[in-house]
């Protein structure tokens, strides 16, 4: 189905969705700017998700190490963007660099270990990941780069001529905040992000991508170059990857490496996998839930131990995370195809186990 | 030399702990190609059980290897438990499922383990009490504690007792057949359900036994040190080939040496001022420009990993298995 030829009800539902997006930063300001940022990481969250279905779910390939790409991204606009090296390049000049940058690491991690089969290109991805934050957290000696486990503060935020995307604003006697802002950009991202995603799903690519992941033997047969096919999963997956992560520096602010620990890579493929790897809703959904149900619990848990027990028994984190695995847990064990499977995947369960 | 003997001797003890725990992960992929992410929440388990009956017992007046193997003795039970338990609830439901769906679950269970630890035990760190006396023997100038050859020794008397019992024994031999076929063994009347079971059994009883020697080498367990040590020994199980006794041996020793002499050697070997490119303020009286120091010790775990993959696709020992079609 393309745009173009999507019927009217489509479009309508398209821009229901696209003005409630709008309105909702105000809503969440009624809870507090601590709720507009939790939005603002979890589109941040929906951009990885997005990135990582591309080498996971369509490419079938199981990456442990997608949040170096993050890092790549987010140390490239650092390092040009912060007093650190007193460069201060716009933001639409660093965010192609960054992704680009992240993009020929995915080409340098996935050249040679792409023929690894699907278990051991998990740890050697795994590995990676490893390693690009050992190096940003030792990386300041001899000469210092990354700043080590201090991280880089100060960086710039987004401006555009005279708009500063963290200053706040009034429009019309209605406050405008920083994290609003980002809101919408990352938001507006998001939906070129989502567009690129269906497009490419259905292109000579996509098809290509889901070829290779259901037979590689066959999809060669068939003339496709599965390594070229494969590497370009790697780093269209990367790039992604190093966009999110351009635009988390900018918005925290400060990053250290960690930021990017290998829970960080698994929390993504949790959320590719729980919300339906393969189906672009289905991991958008994925990524929204696994990025605001721990963050509802941080402001539920402790207020209700007070209600219960009149004083706090259990440590707030330890309920949260007890929680969250829980959930997962249950979540595989009642839709082990995810919360959204894809067509494919719920062909396949349907099917009579071998 | 003498730093080289020394490493060798640290990264054997190390390299020995990490095959244990390798085997675990290895025996569980190879029967049902599940990676067992839970696996080193369930060493730390180990560990953790075990430093809390040995802190208590310190007092009594027992002997050290008495306390030492009753704690093991306390460790091995709950580990099993927590093994059997986890294979039970979180992975048979999903033997048929999409291949990611138990790799998350694994996630999952190794969330709640670690801070069901962390509410049991709390964030500090447990100290193993001083009981054992610290002797060591020198040799040829590397000095090895009494600890590291205890390490040694049950850490090949494991290996060589898992070895007897998968090639053996009955048992042993419906797990290999469960690895091959899981439909044709259960016609030829092995019960696939009771064996994959008493895999991840064996698999945690080894993992408690690994937490207390880990444990007692360092002196220290934590909830968390799980994490770190589930990752090595995982990396050692696919670089000796996943699914392959014999390879997670191997791989735990090779990664175990290939870290010390990395931590021993990489400063020395990355100093420019030995190549006379350092800067000359730097290296003026014999000062250092070291490009790469001990702390890239992981990394250097993780490339060697990388490069042995490249050049062998399915690790050190593992078979060369065509794609099936």
């Amino acid at each position: 189905m393309t745009p173009a030829s999507a019927p009217r009800r489509v479009w309508i539902a398209a821009a229901l969705v696209a003005l409630a997006l709008a309105a909702l930063p105000f809503a969440l300001s009624y809870a507090g700017t601590a709720w507009v940022r939790i939005a603002n990481f979890a589109v941040l969250y929906v951009l990885l998700a997005l990135g990582l279905n591309i080498v996971v779910g369509f490419a079938g390939l199981l990456d442990l190490g997608y949040i170096a790409f993050y890092a790549v991204g987010a140390y490239a606009y650092a390092l040009l963007a912060s007093p650190h090296f007193g460069l201060h390049l716009p933001f639409w000049i660093i965010l192609p660099i960054g992704a680009a940058v992240a993009a020929l690491f995915g080409v340098l991690l996935g050249a040679p270990t792409l023929k690894l089969r699907g278990d051991y290109l998990a740890i050697v991805t795994l590995g990676f990941g490893e390693i690009v934050r050992i190096c940003l957290n030792n990386l300041s000696q001899p000469v210092n780069i990354t700043r080590g486990p201090q991280g880089i503060a100060q960086i710039d935020p987004f401006r555009a001529g005279g708009f500063d995307f963290s200053a706040t604003d009034r429009v019309l006697g209605v406050e405008i905040t920083g994290p609003m802002k980002y809101y919408w950009l990352l938001v507006a991202v998001a939906a070129v992000i989502i567009v690129v995603n269906i497009r490419l799903q259905n292109s000579r690519i996509g098809r290509a991508w889901e070829a290779v992941r259901e037979d590689e033997i066959a999809a060669r047969a068939m003339g496709i170059d599965t390594t070229a096919v494969k590497l370009l999963a790697f780093a269209m997956g990367a790039s992604f990857g190093g966009v999110a992560g351009g635009m988390f520096a900018a918005i925290q602010g400060f990053i250290s490496p960690e930021s990017f620990v290998l829970v960080e890579s698994v929390l993504i493929v949790s959320m590719v996998v729980l919300g339906g790897m393969g189906n672009i809703w289905g991991v958008i959904l994925g990524a929204v839930l696994l990025s605001f149900v721990p963050e509802v619990l941080r402001y539920t848990v402790t207020p209700l131990q007070h209600a219960l027990f009149g004083k706090i028994v259990v440590e707030p984190e330890v309920i949260r995370m007890l929680i969250f695995g829980l959930a997962l847990v249950l979540v595989m064990l009642y839709r082990p195809a995810g919360l959204l499977p894809s067509a494919v995947r719920k062909r396949e369960l349907a099917e009579e186990p071998k | 030399m003498d730093i080289f003997l020394q490493q060798l001797v640290n990264g054997l003890t190390l390299g020995a702990v990490y095959a244990v725990v390798a085997l675990g992960y290895t025996m569980v992929y190879g029967i049902i190609q599940l990676i067992n992410f839970a696996h080193g929440e369930v060493v730390m388990i180990g560990a953790m059980v075990a430093f809390t009956v040995i802190n208590l017992l310190a007092a009594a007046g027992l002997p050290p290897v008495a306390v030492v193997l009753i704690g093991t003795a306390c460790a091995v039970p709950v580990c099993m438990l927590v093994g059997y338990g986890m294979e039970r609830f979180a992975y048979r439901p999903l033997r048929r499922a999409p291949r990611l769906a138990p790799l998350i679950t694994a996630i999952g269970v190794s969330i709640i383990l670690q801070h069901l630890a962390l509410l049991v035990w709390s964030r500090n760190v447990m100290a193993f009490p001083q009981i054992i006396p610290l002797t060591t023997f020198s040799f040829a100038g590397a000095t090895i504690t009494g600890v590291q050859i205890a390490i040694l020794c049950l850490c090949f008397a494991i290996m060589a007792g898992l070895a007897l019992l998968v090639y053996h024994t009955r048992l042993g031999t419906a797990m290999r057949a469960t690895a091959q076929n899981q439909q044709v063994a259960r016609l030829m009347g092995v019960d696939v359900n009771r064996v994959i079971a008493a895999t991840f059994v064996i698999g945690a009883a080894l993992a408690a036994v690994a937490g207390v020697m880990v444990g007692t080498y360092y002196g220290i367990a934590q909830y968390t040190m799980g994490s770190v040590l589930g990752l090595k020994a995982f990396a050692a199980a696919v670089l000796g080939g996943i699914g392959n006794i014999p390879g997670a041996m191997v791989g735990g020793l090779v990664l175990g040496v290939v870290e010390a002499m990395g931590a021993g050697y990489i400063g020395d070997l990355t100093d420019l001022c030995r190549y006379g490119l350092g800067p000359a303020e730097a290296c003026a009286d014999g000062g250092h420009f070291i490009l790469f120091g001990s702390n890239y010790q992981d990394v250097f775990a993780f490339v060697v990993l990388i490069l042995v993959l490249v050049f062998r696709p399915s690790g050190l020992l593992g078979e060369r298995v065509g794609d099936r079609a």
